[in-house]
């Protein structure tokens, strides 16, 4: 099996969601010749000509708004938001628009056929305009999914689901992975679900639950955990929305500990819905208070970056916390 | 206001109907073109506006070759723009407000930032005034009137409307100018701002950086139409092309556009000319999308080469005095880079102010919550365990640069 980096499997993933299908289209700003700045559209351009993957203007609002008329249409529009951090000007189309266009028309009309890609997440020197993790906005919009991966092979597996998928999906791609993450990824076409968590490890003292970039961040702190015989189960939610709660209530009946971690602020944060849903779920059997392993509720810093992230200490010092209790 | 004119058959325009001149006056050897007349400029001014264009161009490449080493984590050069943001900046009033894009550098050496203090910002040290928080390059200074640099694009343009409605009825004769590429151009902000401006009878003065690429994006793929002047009419504007390159004629058209916006109360659109000769950032390569050959030709109508001739033929200026200069600028840079890179970062308790104007309960906790887990594993957080106990020997000096470096 070939070896990937993220940013290799999505361009697979695009390559042969393009190739299957004339209606899959890619665009964004400086996503044609160039294959967008962090390269996740190269030779698309070349491949598909320039009708099916361009450059558009620099306009976040007008790129999903032309991306809503063209899956109203019936294409496949895969559209790339350069930053997650500036996908705000197209806030009122996808909130406004995407989320609502199946509901609002009863059926007559919808833009299920929409994929928007774009890179999020910190640890990259980035500041407040280049690390955000803004999940938690769109989380609260019914009508939109949201799928994050965490290395390249759930990206391309992911992504190809996301594409077909009958509903609109905010694609959000770990950039501090991008090249960072590499791994085994099959070149056929393959899904992988949305709306499922993965249980990547058994355990039995605590669930550790996260997304995205922070499955690495978990992955070394289990390490440090185990080390003090702390037997961890870990979970990669995987989907932000809809989520899939029976995976993690299952586990958390199990263990009777929950820790959920996002670089996301604090306050507002995904990892408070979940541990809402879990304490309702499974009250009695929760040996300890959910703990949560979040970002500051400041803006996203840049020289104490380090300081302001949350990891794998962190996240250690939760989870002693959390068995100790 | 609409007007009526009836047709009685069915008649379209396209925009054709419009020819927008450049206005030019330095030829690139220095000299003016024939029947141009130079702007009201003396020899000390003239020099002021000089010495700002070389400081920025020096400042420039130094910081990209820091960048280069790995001492920074991100820049963004000026390069082949000197002319039109420093003869912008020579033309207003230094107490009227500046809202630049991210490449405006010039203006604030004009306005008289020092090397001390961009090396502060770029190095996000503790005398940094944005306390380390944001990547390098977003300056910002309240004493020279020149707002805080964010990286969204063209959010400040219509911030600059608003700005300099506020200065209209304060009634001091101010005015606010907003620098902005022809990329930025495309987002909404700009034309909500130009309405508004229009509409309000604001003094805004909207520089229009056409500098030919929104990183990769062509202009040819960024609009159809010609250029960015031609929005204007949209809005009932004032409006002027210049040759970006040509100091002369950037410091005039925004001269008389000041003039416009202070004493008429009406906005301006200037478009100027120019080309981005370096790359969009440290974390862009432009051998992906243009020739070589294509910046050669814009290099040999530097902007800075161009103003130097017209200077040496006055005879205010000689290959001596820019030797001179240029080495001892050099040496000024590196000096000043060293003292910035050894000072320490700001202190921990920055993280958490300023994110309202008083640091609320919760954010104090979350605040003390870090200082006893720092104080753990203090080798984890080199600059924060530092900023604790600063007798701490860490090596919280030493600027990280990170992996992927923002790819802004």
């Amino acid at each position: 099996m070939p070896k990937m980096n993220m940013l290799q499997a999505i361009n697979n993933a695009l390559d042969i969601a393009m190739a299957e299908d004339d209606k899959v289209l890619c665009f964004g700003e400086d996503v044609g010749v160039f294959g967008g700045v962090f390269r996740a559209t190269s030779h698309l351009q070349e491949k598909y000509g320039r009708e099916r993957c361009f450059n558009t203007p620099l306009v976040e609002q007008g790129i999903i708004g032309f991306a809503n008329g063209l899956a109203a249409q019936g294409s496949v529009p895969v559209a790339e938001i350069q930053f997650a951090d500036y996908i705000f000007p197209a806030f009122d189309q996808i909130v406004n628009e995407t989320a609502k266009f199946r509901y609002r028309s009863g059926d007559l009309f919808n833009v299920g056929g929409l994929t928007i890609r774009t890179p999020y997440g910190g640890g990259i020197s980035g500041g407040h305009y280049h690390s955000q993790s803004p999940e938690a906005y769109f989380a609260h919009t019914p009508g939109l999914k949201i799928v994050v991966p965490r290395n390249p092979y759930q990206a391309k597996g992911l992504l190809l689901s996301a594409i077909r998928d009958p509903d609109p999906v905010i694609f959000f791609e770990p950039k501090r992975l991008y090249r960072a993450a590499v791994g085994e990824v099959p070149e056929e076409d393959y899904q992988l679900p949305i709306g499922e968590a993965e249980v990547i490890k058994e355990g039995s003292d605590v669930t550790v639950l996260g997304w995205g970039a922070q499955m690495e961040v978990i992955e070394r702190t289990v390490e440090l955990a185990e080390k003090e015989g702390i037997s961890c189960e870990v979970i990669d939610l995987r989907s932000i929305l809809p989520w899939d709660e029976d995976t993690v209530v299952e586990s958390v009946l199990k263990t009777g500990r929950l820790v959920i971690t996002h670089e996301a602020p604090r306050t507002g944060g995904f990892a408070g819905e979940i541990a809402a849903t879990i304490q309702e779920r499974c009250f009695l059997y929760l040996e300890s208070p959910i703990e949560r392993v979040t970002g500051l509720d400041t803006p996203f810093p840049l020289t104490l970056e380090k300081e302001y992230l949350p990891d794998h200490l962190k996240i250690f010092e939760a989870i002693k916390a959390s068995v100790a209790y | 206001m609409t007007t009526t004119h009836d047709v009685h058959s069915p008649s379209f325009m396209t925009g054709d109907e419009f020819h927008i001149p450049t206005f030019r006056l330095l030829q690139q050897d220095g000299t003016l073109f024939e029947g141009a007349e130079a702007p009201e400029l003396d020899e000390e001014k003239a020099l002021k506006i000089y010495r700002a264009m070389l400081v920025t161009r020096v400042l420039d490449e130094r910081m990209m070759a820091a960048q280069r080493q790995g001492r920074l984590s991100f820049y963004m050069q000026c390069t082949g723009e000197e002319a039109a943001v420093i003869g912008a900046t020579a033309a207003l009033d230094d107490a009227d407000m500046i809202m630049a894009q991210y490449r405006e550098q010039g203006a604030l050496v004009y306005r008289g930032f020092s090397y001390d203090e961009f090396m502060n910002q770029l190095f996000g040290n503790e005398l940094d005034y944005g306390k380390g928080r944001q990547m390098p390059i977003h300056y910002g200074s309240r004493k020279l009137h020149y707002m805080t640099i964010s990286s969204p694009l063209a959010t400040q343009i219509p911030q600059a409307t608003g700005y300099a409605y506020g200065q209209k009825l304060a009634g001091e004769g101010h005015c606010t100018i907003t620098f902005f590429g022809e990329g930025a151009a495309s987002e909404g902000d700009f034309h909500a701002a130009l309405n508004m401006a229009s509409v309000h009878k604001v003094p805004v003065i909207f520089f229009c950086r056409n500098n030919g690429y929104a990183i990769s994006t062509p202009a040819s793929e960024q609009f159809a139409a010609d250029g960015i002047a031609p929005r204007a009419f949209g809005y009932r504007m004032h409006v002027i092309r210049v040759d970006g390159n040509d100091v002369l004629a950037v410091y005039r058209a925004t001269q008389d556009a000041r003039k416009i916006a202070v004493e008429k109360n009406q906005p301006v659109l200037i478009e100027a000319m120019t080309y981005r000769l370096a790359a969009h950032s440290s974390s862009d390569d432009p051998s992906g999308y243009r020739s070589r050959k294509e910046e050669e030709a814009w290099r040999e109508k530097d902007p800075i080469l161009r103003m130097q001739r017209w200077l040496i033929d006055r005879g205010w200026w000689s290959e001596e005095e820019e030797k001179e200069l240029q080495d001892s600028l050099r040496r000024e840079v590196l000096e000043t880079m060293k003292r910035a890179e050894k000072r320490p970062p700001p202190p921990l308790e920055s993280l958490v102010t300023d994110v309202y104007a008083d640091v609320t309960p919760a954010l104090q906790r979350q605040l003390d919550a870090l200082k006893t887990h720092i104080r753990k594993y203090p080798d984890a957080y080199p600059k924060g365990a530092r900023s604790l106990d600063p007798d701490v020997k860490a090596a919280g000096s030493e600027y990280k640069a990170g992996d992927e470096q923002g790819g802004a």
